[in-house]
């Protein structure tokens, strides 16, 4: 059973959003997602500074089964990226809510947060899948 | 209803992720790809892959009828007990599958042919062997298990009886052996030493568990797949199929033209293609940066024209992106791969990567 964390946001297309405690946000993919592409090998992330709106591609997640674009479950600046994905891609299976995040964002409109699913909506999505 | 293997059930009590391949419900992995993968390279593993075919060819003919059916000459297994891996042809000279034939004995031969392909196989089959005096029976309540890695025929021999080891130890590389009802080969598909086991499915549970005792691991066709594309093996369907010269698909060591009177299937056909040179060839392709390559990336040839990667994936033994491309046969040792828009350059190799556990490029 995939962990779904029920203090996060969620995407349709599998990512989770968490406002930290300066009101930033931090963007990664789900468990469910991780499990479903395996091994990770790669990732490509957005450039700091980059400004993305809701749905804009921002990057790829590689197993070695499939390449799988990231979307930006919010619009805003990205003001970090986790670097150590690039040599610890495998951080993203192992901890896809800690250590396999992928990038920070400047919320743009804090109201596309409320577009996002809740843990529990989340849940039922993946669940008719 | 796709079918399953008399395996099917500890597949899933050890927590196989399990795909449809070829009609067959199979393990892909049992967690994790990558570690089996690196199991397979530093110790050894198992495989059910009891979904391929097991065609038994007999009779007086079936030494010609083979000659004639592959492009590879059967007259090379001069004893019994070698095995000839060989394309089989269409008239046009495409590879219809790829497959290994083992010599059992006078007049009896084994050919195991792949799953995705079994049923215009068998088609194709029936419809040659009418000309010859031999017969063709497609051997069914059998488990295949392929034992593979440096570890691996330690561990099989422990796992068997002693009559069965004593055979299975005295076994070259390419030689198969008849015991007791099981069927040991010394082939593989992962570039590591290695047997492949074919035994009445009765049997199976009891073996696989044994195996597991000698400290075998369970290994789903993940890691079958990044550890044959690391050796450089094709991969029906993509590698190659009907419209694809062994020629052109790294092939043409399997290819016999030295008996002229041997007129086997596709034989004009290659031999008109050879005349004329061969446009492509199957190469490796290694990535210079981070990344991974994938099957129908094009890949781009400056002053010499384009090709398309075949298989690709992510190396777990050497960490970089690998693939097969078939490109001109002009192409020299380096390329463009267009991956998301980005040409990102590639070494280009022979189409081998890694055996038996070391980097051979």
């Amino acid at each position: 059973m995939s962990d779904i964390p029920s203090e996060l946001k969620y995407s349709k297309e599998h990512e989770w959003v968490r406002i930290d405690d300066d009101g930033k946000a931090i963007v990664g993919i789900t468990d469910h997602a991780q499990e479903l592409l395996g091994d990770m090998v790669y990732v490509e992330l957005p450039e700091v500074g980059d400004n993305v709106a809701t749905e804009d591609e921002t990057g790829v997640v590689e197993s070695v089964k499939a390449a799988s674009d990231i979307y930006a479950p919010v619009s805003g600046e990205i003001i970090e990226v986790n670097e150590e994905l690039a040599d610890e891609p495998e951080n993203i299976n192992s901890e896809p809510y800690e250590s396999g995040w992928l990038y920070k964002l400047d919320l743009a409109n804090e109201a596309d947060l409320d577009e996002l699913l809740t843990a529990d909506e989340y849940a039922e999505l993946i669940a008719d899948e | 209803m796709a079918k399953q293997t008399a395996l099917y059930a500890i597949h899933q009590d050890s927590n196989a992720k399990i795909v449809d391949f070829g009609g067959w419900d199979m393990p892909l992995h049992y967690g994790s790809q990558i570690d089996e993968h690196h199991h397979v390279r530093q110790k050894a593993g198992m495989f059910d892959v009891s979904h391929m075919t097991t065609v038994d060819i007999e009779g007086p003919q079936a030494k010609e009828f083979l000659r004639h059916l592959l492009a590879n000459d059967i007259n090379k297994l001069a004893v019994p007990g070698k095995a000839l891996y060989s394309g089989m042809l269409n008239e046009t000279g495409g590879v219809i599958d790829d497959l290994i034939t083992y010599y059992r004995g006078e007049n009896s031969y084994r050919m195991v042919v792949n799953a995705s392909t079994y049923e215009k196989d068998m088609v194709w089959l029936n419809k040659q062997i009418a000309n010859f005096d031999a017969s063709l029976v497609h051997r069914e309540g059998l488990t295949t298990l392929a034992v593979q890695g440096p570890e691996a025929r330690q561990a099989a021999m422990a796992a068997m009886s002693t009559t069965m080891a004593e055979k299975s130890a005295e076994l070259g590389p390419f030689f198969c052996a008849d015991v007791d009802g099981w069927f040991i080969a010394r082939t593989g598909y992962t570039g590591e030493d290695g047997f492949e086991i074919t035994l009445p499915d009765s049997a199976a549970e009891a073996y696989w568990n044994a195996l597991l005792e000698q400290g075998v691991a369970p290994c789903g066709l993940g890691c079958r797949d990044t550890l044959r594309l690391e050796a450089g093996m094709n991969l029906y369907g993509s590698d190659m199929d009907e419209s694809i010269s062994p020629l052109e698909a790294n092939m043409g060591w399997t290819v016999d033209l030295k008996d002229e009177q041997r007129d086997f299937i596709g034989r004009s056909a290659i031999e008109a293609e050879k005349a004329a040179g061969v446009k492509n060839k199957l190469v490796g392709l290694v990535l210079e940066g981070k990344g991974v390559l994938r099957s129908h990336q094009k890949v781009i040839i400056p002053g010499v024209g384009e090709g398309e990667i075949t298989s690709g994936s992510f190396s777990p033994t050497l960490k970089v992106g690998i693939a097969m491309a078939r490109v001109p046969t002009a192409t020299a040792d380096s390329a463009l791969v267009e991956v998301r828009n980005k040409q990102l350059p590639v070494r280009v190799i022979k189409a081998s990567f890694v055996r038996n556990g070391k980097q051979v490029f």
